[in-house]
């Protein structure tokens, strides 16, 4: 597989002695959405900003379409675009010449009908003489996506791009990931709504207290680590689980209308033939059924929990 | 050479200094034309001519040097202070650009505003007092030296400062007495011996030495030792600044 970023062996220790990036071995894909997810403090932005250049690794290396990060500056950040986690902006620029400014920092030739193409794109043409400062959170957001486009990389880092972003543009910006994606620029985005990584990522990797704990391409780990929930609506109330059905995981809802069962999706027989006909001999019908399957939310925070639990242990 | 980036960097900054025009222009040739007004008229006219020159005119390279310094630190210290608070630092730091081509960015905008200024200020001060120029193109060069090397020298202070108190101590506490003290307003001969001595150690002093040996032809210090000396001050800032960029002081992690 093209490796379009190569991390190997990334370590970060700040001068405090704080480890904030361990051992972090990592390929991104050319051209895949790469969702980068992990608790605050994991180490996600240390590791974007690693690759960017903001910050100066400790040990290991970052090679960047081919190019060392370190060695190799000004053709591997050539290629790479970062919209940063902060809102940080020229207030007193306008959005015409912040653009600008980006493209030509990154040693591109001026090109107007690009970085109109790009305002447009952004719904931002309309606001290109507005100074930055007068624009709402949303806008500047967006104004920070342009510059981050404005030399056409070929690698764009999202540091949570949604965060404090209401739904409409957080669609549209996912709208756009997409055609980026289309037009073959790899994305790698870092979010804790888990629904973004769910509804955009082609692949995800967890990091916790600065370690990759896990990469998988977002199918496989849904259906690896996916359990689903079978839940019944009973024809009538009942009180109490029978004693015959005590080996099953059920739950009763308050009202006894309700019965749930949880299965792992990965065992060999999921038990839900062999339920039905117990529930059946016993008596008990269902109206309605219906099965549910786990989000990647609670995969993560089961992850997130079960390795905080081994470490404990 | 990244020339479209230093291009950017320098464009933007000059449309900083033009967009707060008022600020960076207007106030320090109007507060200059006050000292030409008080010292060079008013005070000037009882004054005993300096080595043949008349008082308005000898203060005229001083005072020229005086705003030179204060505007050249100011500007570029705010220059790269502004990126590094409001967090915009990030994009200079992710960009395919050198430590020099940077420095060249910001460097060569402020200094190119000091010497704006310096040209405005000494036609202002044309207005008030009649004085000639012996060596025009010494002149420049001094003019022109001491704008870089005081934009260098804001531009390490914009990097070393971590709050606005910090920014305005250097200048405030440090260069302006040094400007004062270094023969803006009186040559160095008129000082007692002892202090004459002590005076040598003042850096400035040999700035305005030289400038206004460019301009009369009389000089406290030989102008081989001026342009010796600024030429050294100048070297000294730029390896600063090298190393600044390139252990990431107080810009990287």
């Amino acid at each position: 597989m093209d490796a379009v970023i190569r991390i190997d062996n990334l370590s970060k220790i700040y001068a405090d002695g704080f480890r904030a990036l361990s051992n972090i071995s990592l390929d991104i894909r050319r051209g895949e959405i790469f969702a980068l997810l992990g608790p605050n403090g994991a180490g996600k932005t240390t590791l974007i900003s690693t690759v960017c250049g903001i910050v100066n690794p400790t040990e290991g290396s970052v090679v960047a379409d081919g190019y060392d990060v370190v060695h190799d500056y000004r053709a591997a950040r050539s290629c790479i675009g970062l919209v940063p986690q902060e809102l940080a902006s020229d207030a007193f620029e306008s959005v015409w010449a912040t653009v600008n400014f980006s493209r030509g920092l990154f040693g591109k030739a001026p090109d107007p009908a690009y970085l109109e193409r790009i305002l447009k794109t952004l719904s931002l043409w309309d606001k290109r003489d507005n100074r930055i400062m007068t624009l709402s959170g949303g806008m500047k957001r967006r104004v920070m996506i342009a510059k981050a486009l404005s030399h056409e990389p070929t690698i764009l880092f999202l540091d949570e791009p949604t965060a404090g972003v209401d739904v409409e543009l957080r669609r549209d910006m996912w709208q756009m990931v997409r055609e980026l994606r289309d037009q073959g620029v790899t994305i790698i985005l870092t979010t804790h709504y888990i629904e973004e990584a769910e509804e955009m990522a082609d692949r995800i990797g967890v990091i916790r207290k600065g370690e990759i704990i896990l990469v998988e391409d977002k199918r496989i780990l849904m259906h690896k680590l996916g359990r689903k929930q079978l839940t019944l609506q009973l024809q009538n109330p009942i009180a109490v689980v029978p004693p015959a059905l005590s080996q099953y995981p059920l739950t009763l809802s308050e009202d006894g209308l309700q019965l749930s069962y949880r299965f792992d999706t990965r065992s060999d027989s999921t038990g839900i033939a062999e339920l039905l006909r117990k529930l059946n001999a016993e008596g008990i019908d269902f109206r309605d059924l219906h099965t549910e399957e786990s989000s990647l939310e609670e995969i993560f925070v089961s992850l997130v929990r079960n390795d905080l639990e081994r470490n404990t242990v | 050479m990244n020339w479209y980036a230093i291009r950017a960097i320098y464009r933007f900054e000059m449309a900083r200094t033009f967009r707060t025009l008022m600020q960076s222009i207007a106030s320090p040739v109007i507060s200059t034309s006050l000292y030409f007004v008080v010292f060079g008229s008013a005070i000037g006219s009882r004054m005993v001519e300096i080595d043949g020159i008349s008082y308005g005119a000898f203060i005229v390279p001083g005072l020229i040097m005086l705003m030179l310094l204060t505007e050249s630190i100011s500007n570029a210290s705010f220059g790269i202070y502004m990126p590094r608070y409001s967090g915009t630092i990030y994009e200079l730091l992710s960009a395919p650009v050198s430590w020099l081509e940077i420095v060249i960015g910001y460097v060569g905008a402020a200094a190119s505003k000091s010497i704006m200024l310096g040209i405005l200020i000494l036609m202002t001060a044309r207005l008030f007092v009649p004085f000639s120029i012996e060596h025009p193109v010494w002149m420049l060069a001094f003019l022109v030296l001491t704008s870089i090397s005081f934009s260098l020298f804001g531009f390490i202070i914009g990097i070393w400062a971590d709050g606005w108190e910090k920014l305005q101590i250097v200048p405030m506490l440090i260069v302006t007495p040094l400007a004062f003290l270094g023969g803006s307003f009186y040559s160095i001969s008129m000082l007692p011996p002892v202090w004459q001595t002590i005076t040598l150690f003042n850096p400035v002093v040999y700035l305005i030495s030289g400038f206004r040996w460019s301009f009369y032809g009389v000089a406290d210090v030989s102008v081989e030792t001026s342009l010796a000396m600024i030429s050294l001050f100048l070297v000294i800032c730029v390896f600063i600044v090298r190393w600044m960029f390139l252990s990431g002081y107080k810009l990287k992690n």
